[in-house]
């Protein structure tokens, strides 16, 4: 990388140049594309239409008619990717995370099934334009707290407001599903991990809730509404995801014995830290994994020291559809370095087309969107991002052009902007 | 002197001897029994290692009068004939709190910290301090707790209250029946220490490296209150703490680590601590021995786990299941390794299992001969007592039990024990065998009844048609008692007499509706009593090894019969030299990156650099295909809270300058060896950010597998925490902590401004005393300043010995510290997190302060919202010397990709990106001569990597400490497979254990708590926000 295509880059980044014209018709050429579906097409010529993909394929043996497009950008270099889609994430529910008046991201109560991320989603959030730059553009927005949390919304980091950013509304519901061991730490400073004493009384909390549930969605005569059971009725119709954070082994099993139990046609295991101890039952069962944070350090010091690096490639190889989510300590902030989490598994033994897909194709499918989103496919949205070079390692993960749905996305950010102002007053490059 | 006068002191002499005088009016006539006891035939330990074979033990008044082979026993004595029994002198506990009150454990409805002592009077500052305590004046006797002690063999016990940082003093006592008066062998027989601060309410200390300035502080107020002439205050506990001086001091540690923490503390003062121990020890065993201390351990080994479930016996861990198996080998170790200790009861979950531990240390090598030691003349000796306990001589307290064969079988029972010449009773001395095979006739109807087992108190069983049943019964006075069913619904309730003659019972019974009939239970046959239980020799118990650090991914030493020490190097310098063949080799000397070069190391240095260095002549090097490969010094972490134990804050007050971080290392975290994989080589270990003014840091070299002391990278210059803004303010540590100073940024200047303006004064009150000759201070009538360790470190800051490190975010504080330094004529050496450095760079380059930042965090708090990706760049720029932090176990294991960030945001080059995890640091920590970049005759802290070290794609494969690999793909992969082996073999042995018959605990787990800046002991992060 060179000192000069930052320069541009950063010229492009400050004048907003993509984003001041408005094309509907744009041919982007001879970029490598990055299809999300492990295919890479190595000069390519991808055409967006309004807000759809018209044309992916490989530009050679095509000639191309310049005036059939409002604009034909010459992207030789570059590398085109679908847009990287974050999940189980509070992105857009907070701005400065310690102050409680920015916090809107957990409610009291246990069970709040009909509680919804959407609405706090904030499009204005301080946090937000500076995951973009990274080419993060779409977040399930998701609540915290309670047994059930409350349900997820798939949303565009640009619009508007939240009607105009959300792409899938109430993808799901959100339970933190009780842990037969908990860790709880001391004065001594250090933790210990004791059987759940609440566990029984949980589980016999969460089952009643849900044949009440189902109870009250299977009768037509219901006198007095219940807003709770309400929220539940695409879950158990099997319309929406039904999504269980856990991340012990026996949890797992607990949770698709659960599922089978009550007739849960869409699980989704987030978290699943040690899913890589029950693929079999996974595989079985036909459920999916938002894997947990790959930044994270084994739960016992005599794990390999690279268990949750290497657990990625350990689904794949056992064919788990998987993806990659950031849960944990400052997450919203953190959602710009997905790619990067991404591009550490490939250490561990993903190809580096199996670690997009992680954040890409996969995800879209988990959510249910993918005949929207997740790849470069004719048809579906046109959300891609432009990068000098590869998105997954930091260095090379430098954005020049995004487009949601077909509009071209602002990629400068708070940020961006102190960088210049500072730069000027001391006169540095 | 003359012949007359010598008999009427003699005279005298037997008379105030002979007669017992009493302060205590009797109600009625005084009950004064003088009788002299003899015990006959008797197997006597005299002490530890005399014994005599039917011996003879005279004892009158409570005291012993003679113990001889064969003794005239004086016409007189009451004789009891114990043929074939033993005689032990009582054991004795030197720690104790027997007799003392329960110590309540204080929950503080938290409404905001508490500043000063709660104790009213003219005591010391600080409520854990309470040296004034005297145990002797709280003493009084528990039944049931002597019980305790006593069915275990102990009849003296060193008492004191378990509460506090300085206890008081012990006394010593005799667990007699009589009134305390007669009980107490000597009081002020101890003082008594502890790290632990108890039931004090008081915030300060609430951390380990508190506690342990605490009582360093102490030592030295002491010394400065003994020796003041012109003192302005008298202070009890002061006054107190001077007079323990004079008495064995015993320090409650209760873990290897901390014992060694305690030898430190007391080498400073000159203190030869009596260490408590925690039964770890022999896990460190030659730190130990090098401590030439004296110890009491406890014998409380781990139960048993429960490993049945597959999944949760992975939460136990290899440290876990290997202390479970070599726990009961620390007392033997102590033995071979010469080193004095005593045991104890304390610690023991269940009292009962005191003996039966006892013989399970002796099983695991343990000597009886050092056994009996420990429990009789070393205690003794420990507290300078072995002329009145410990041993039966003459005038030596009647304290002995007797038991029916030696002490370590595993059958041997106490039958008596007598305290102070008074026996207490446990069992007859010549109870009746009763053991065989019976018949049990009850109205016609025979059945089969057996007594099998221990010849005191055999088990019984009945033959019930098919089934066996175990019957509880009861032997007393020639009477049987016992039932048992019949059939369903009939139960049998039977009393009977024992007849010597024919060793058989008869009597009566009853039935459930109320019908008597008679029974008999007829002596058939002895049951076979050889059939006890083989116990395995130490040889078949097939023990696993010590592993160094005692957790995964420790290694056990190789075998050999030399010195520990000599071994440990052989160990670990396994190579004395080492050659790296074809790298690229990022330098750091200016933007130096060499293609196919190698590297070669001897000795932990450097001592060539060049292409095609031939390895023939180099046979003995280890010679590394580094083809493909990347090497870059080793990584240094500027701010990183790993590898410490019990609390990286101590904030209760805004100034903490007298902890230190090095007395707090844990050599055992796993983070070390997870750092170690990501090529990390050196820390800065750093005070929280809890308070303006925070502790000393320590600065540690991942040496993984040794102690604390030798993780310390040598002779670097101190370093001390500062920090700035919401934390020291206290802005997200809840609504009650608006008490301490300061709250606003305004207080953080003013209290900078005032501890520099004392530090100053300080300085200058030891520089003029020093100046001082002998005669001028005794002419003057002065007295040397009191040491002040808190004024100490902030002195040496302000004579350029200690340098800052200062935790800040927001411009403004950057600022006002800058010119606080300026005006006390300092410079501050390091901004930390420094997320607004960028707006103050030009300043900080004037001042010529280093910036020590996070790559991309942000948004955590409010004083982040104007932290950009962009800052370590700017600075780096403006010529400020940056570098890139984790604050963070997890994210320490990848600076190498941190320090890439800062290529995608604002374009630094590949090399100025590297050394922002490497040589930048190493020239805040002020090592950068001897590390930090490769060059020849520097030390060989070293990484390989197996990609371009700034990618997501790199690992190290190679991480090389002082020229030693200490962290290798191979290797780790080999210590992985020795994990599962060795977990499987200790799996294996639980399972047996239980399958045996042997009780086994669900398993408890305990991590240790990973720590970041704002982590306040007892406050959740819920409550404090992020760093």
């Amino acid at each position: 990388m060179t000192k000069k295509i930052l320069l541009i880059t950063l010229l492009l980044l400050t004048t907003g140049f993509f984003a001041q014209k408005t094309y509907k018709h744009i041919a982007l050429i001879n970029a490598t594309a990055h299809i999300g579906n492990g295919k890479v097409i190595e000069t390519s010529l991808v055409v967006i239409n309004t807000d759809k993909l018209e044309v992916v394929s490989d530009i050679k043996g095509i000639k191309l008619s310049y005036a059939a497009y409002d604009t034909v950008i010459d992207l030789s270099g570059k590398h085109i990717y679908p847009a990287l889609i974050n999940t189980n994430n509070i992105l857009g529910l907070h701005d400065a995370e310690s102050v409680r008046a920015t916090r809107d991201f957990a409610e009291v109560g246990s069970l709040n099934p009909h509680v919804r991320a959407l609405i706090a989603y904030n499009t204005d959030n301080k946090i937000v334009p500076t995951v973009k730059t990274n080419g993060v553009l779409y977040t399930q927005c998701t609540p915290r707290g309670g047994l059930i949390s409350g349900s997820s919304s798939v949303m565009a980091l640009e619009g508007w407001n939240w009607e105009d950013a959300v792409l899938k509304a109430d993808d799901g519901i959100h339970i933190n599903f009780p842990r037969i061991i908990e860790r709880k730490y001391n004065e001594e400073g250090e933790s210990t991990l004791n059987p759940n004493k609440k566990y029984n009384d949980e589980i016999s909390l969460l089952t009643k809730f849900f044949s009440d549930a189902q109870s009250y969605c299977n009768t037509t005569i219901t006198t007095e509404k219940n807003i709770r059971f309400e929220a539940m009725r695409s879950v158990l119709a099997g319309n929406a995801n039904l999504y269980f954070h856990c991340d012990k082994a026996k949890d797992i099993i607990s949770v698709i014995n659960f599922s089978i139990k009550q007739n849960i046609k869409k699980p989704v295991i987030v978290g699943g830290k040690e899913s890589y101890k029950v693929t079999a039952e996974l595989k079985k069962n036909k459920v999916p994994v938002m894997f947990n944070r790959l930044f994270d350090l084994p739960d016992n010091p005599d794990y390999n020291v690279d268990i949750v690096y290497s657990t990625p490639y350990l689904l794949q190889k056992d064919s788990i559809l998987f993806c990659l989510q950031l849960e944990g300590d400052m997450e919203a902030m953190h959602s710009r370095n997905l790619p990067f989490q991404a591009g550490a598994t490939v250490a561990y033994g993903l190809s580096k087309e199996q670690a997009l897909q992680s954040i890409t194709l996969n995800v879209a499918k988990i959510l249910g969107i993918d005949h929207k989103l997740g790849s470069l496919e004719e048809g579906k949205l046109a959300s891609l991002i432009v990068s000098e070079g590869d998105i997954l390692d930091i260095r090379s993960n430098i954005i020049i052009s995004a487009y949601i749905a077909g509009k071209p996305v602002t990629l400068t950010n708070h940020q961006t902007d102190l960088y210049i102002k500072y730069k000027n007053k001391y006169g540095i490059k | 002197m003359s012949k007359n006068r010598l008999l009427l002191i003699i005279c005298l002499f037997i008379l105030f001897k002979g007669i017992s005088q009493s302060t205590f009016p009797t109600n009625g006539a005084p009950f004064n029994v003088h009788t002299t006891y003899a015990y006959i035939n008797a197997n006597i330990f005299v002490d530890y290692e005399t014994f005599i074979k039917n011996g003879t033990l005279i004892c009158k008044d409570g005291k012993v009068i003679s113990v001889s082979e064969k003794a005239d026993i004086p016409k007189e004595a009451v004789i009891t004939d114990l043929k074939g029994k033993f005689i032990y002198p009582s054991f004795i506990d030197i720690y104790s709190d027997y007799g003392m009150p329960e110590i309540k454990p204080t929950s503080r409805n938290y409404q905001g910290p508490q500043m000063e002592s709660v104790v009213k009077g003219a005591y010391g500052w600080n409520q854990a301090i309470k040296a004034e305590v005297e145990a002797s004046r709280m003493f009084i006797h528990n039944k049931e707790k002597a019980e305790e002690y006593k069915k275990n063999g102990f009849a003296t016990v060193l008492t004191c209250p378990k509460d506090g940082i300085v206890r008081g003093s012990g006394v010593l006592i005799n667990l007699t029946k009589g009134k305390e008066n007669q009980s107490i062998v000597k009081d002020n027989a101890a003082a008594f220490y502890s790290f632990n601060k108890g039931t004090s309410t008081q915030d300060y200390p609430s951390s380990l490296t508190g506690a342990i300035a605490l009582l360093r502080q102490t030592y030295y107020d002491a010394i400065w209150y003994k020796g003041s002439v012109n003192k302005t205050e008298y202070n009890i506990s002061l006054e107190a703490f001077n007079k323990l001086q004079d008495l064995p001091s015993v320090i409650e540690a209760n873990d290897k680590f901390n014992d060694l923490r305690a030898a430190k503390v007391g080498k400073e003062f000159n203190v030869k601590y009596i260490i408590k121990g925690g039964g770890n020890e022999y896990q460190r065993i030659n730190d130990i021995q090098s401590t030439f201390l004296k110890y009491i351990l406890p014998l409380n080994f781990p139960e048993a786990f429960d490993v049945e479930d597959p999944y949760d016996s992975e939460n136990i861990t290899l440290a876990e299941l290997k202390h479970w198996e070599l726990a009961p080998l620390n007392p033997a170790e102590f033995e071979k390794n010469n080193i004095p200790f005593c045991l104890t009861l304390s610690d023991l979950k269940n009292k009962s299992d005191f003996l039966k531990n006892l013989r399970k240390a002796v099983q695991y090598g343990l000597s009886e001969k050092a056994a009996l030691k420990a429990l009789t003349a070393h205690p003794a000796l420990f507290i300078n007592a072995y002329d009145k306990v410990g041993a039966l001589k003459k005038d030596y307290y009647a304290n002995f039990f007797i038991s029916n064969k030696s002490i370590f079988e595993e059958d041997a029972t106490i039958m008596q024990h007598i305290v102070n010449g008074e026996p207490e009773i446990y069992t007859d001395l010549n109870p009746y065998d009763i053991r065989g095979n019976y018949i049990l006739n009850i109205e016609n109807k025979n059945y089969e009844l057996k007594f099998y087992g221990d010849a005191v108190k055999p088990s019984s069983q009945i033959k019930l048609d098919t089934t066996k049943k175990n019957i509880n019964y009861s032997f007393n006075n020639n009477l049987i008692s016992f039932s048992f069913p019949v059939d369903t619904i009939n139960t049998a309730r039977l009393t009977g007499n024992y007849n010597l003659v024919d060793k058989s019972f008869a009597g009566k019974g009853q039935w459930a509706n109320g019908n008597w009939f008679n029974f008999n239970l007829k002596y058939v046959s002895m049951v076979d009593t050889a059939a006890k239980k083989q116990i395995q020799k130490k040889s078949e118990l097939n023990l696993g090894k010590v592993i160094y650090p005692f957790n995964a991914y420790g290694e056990p030493l190789p075998e050999s019969n030399g010195l520990f020490k000599d071994n440990w190097n052989k160990f670990k310098n396994r190579y004395s030299a080492i050659l790296i063949k074809n790298a690229t080799i990022w330098t750091n000397e200016g933007d130096s990156v060499l293609r196919d070069h190698d590297v070669y190391i001897v000795e932990g240095k450097i001592v060539r650099i060049a292409p095609n260095i031939e390895a023939t002549k180099l046979a003995f090097a280890k010679v590394i295909n580094g083809k493909g490969m990347h090497l870059t010094p080793g990584i240094i972490d500027e701010h990183s809270h790993i590898a410490l134990w019990a609390g990286v804050n101590e904030g209760a007050q805004a100034s903490s300058a007298e902890v230190r971080m090095g007395d707090v290392i844990n050599p055992e975290d796993i983070n070390i060896y997870r750092q170690l994989s990501g090529g990390v080589t050196c820390a800065q270990l750093l005070h929280g950010s809890a308070n303006p003014i925070g502790g000393q840091s320590a600065i540690i070299k991942l040496r993984w597998g040794h102690n604390a002391e030798d993780m310390k990278y040598e002779k670097t210059d101190g370093f001390i925490k500062f920090a700035l803004g919401e934390n020291v303010k206290q802005s997200n540590w809840g609504d009650f902590n608006t008490v301490r100073f300061p709250q606003s940024r305004m207080g953080v200047e003013q209290v900078y401004v005032d501890f520099f303006s004392r530090a100053k004064e300080y300085n200058t009150q030891f520089a003029s005393f020093s100046k001082l000759s002998a005669k001028e201070i005794e002419k003057s009538k002065s007295s040397a300043p009191r040491k002040d360790l808190e004024l100490e470190a902030l002195g040496e800051i302000l004579n350029k010995k200690r340098f800052i490190t200062c935790h800040s975010y927001v411009q403004s504080e950057i600022n006002m510290l800058m010119h606080v330094a300026d005006s006390f004529g300092f410079k501050v050496n390091t901004f930390t997190h420094i997320l607004e450095g960028y707006k103050v760079a030009d300043k900080m380059k004037t001042h010529g302060v280093a910036a020590s930042t996070f790559s991309d965090w942000w948004a955590y708090k409010n004083e982040v919202m104007d932290a950009i990706p962009y800052n370590a760049a700017i600075l780096t720029k403006m010529g400020v010397v940056t570098a890139i932090n984790s604050d963070d176990a997890e994210m320490a294991r990848r600076l190498n990709q941190e320090a890439g960030k800062s290529v995608k945001y604002g374009a630094l080059s590949e090399t100025e990106a590297l050394k922002l995890v490497t040589l930048n640091p190493a020239k805040m920590l002020h090592i950068d001569d001897k590390v930090g970049s490769i060059k020849v005759g520097k030390v060989a802290d070293l990484v390989l990597w197996t990609d371009n070290p700034l990618s997501v794609y790199a690992k190290a494969d190679k991480t090389i400490i002082d020229g030693q690999i200490y962290f290798d793909r191979e290797e780790d992969t080999k210590l992985q497979e020795y994990i599962k082996t060795e977990r499987a073999r200790l799996i294996a042995k639980l399972l047996k254990e239980k399958q045996k018959g042997g009780k086994t605990v669900k398993h408890e787990s305990k991590r240790q708590r990973l720590y970041h800046c704002n982590t306040i002991e007892g406050v959740s992060e819920e409550e404090t926000g992020h760093r």
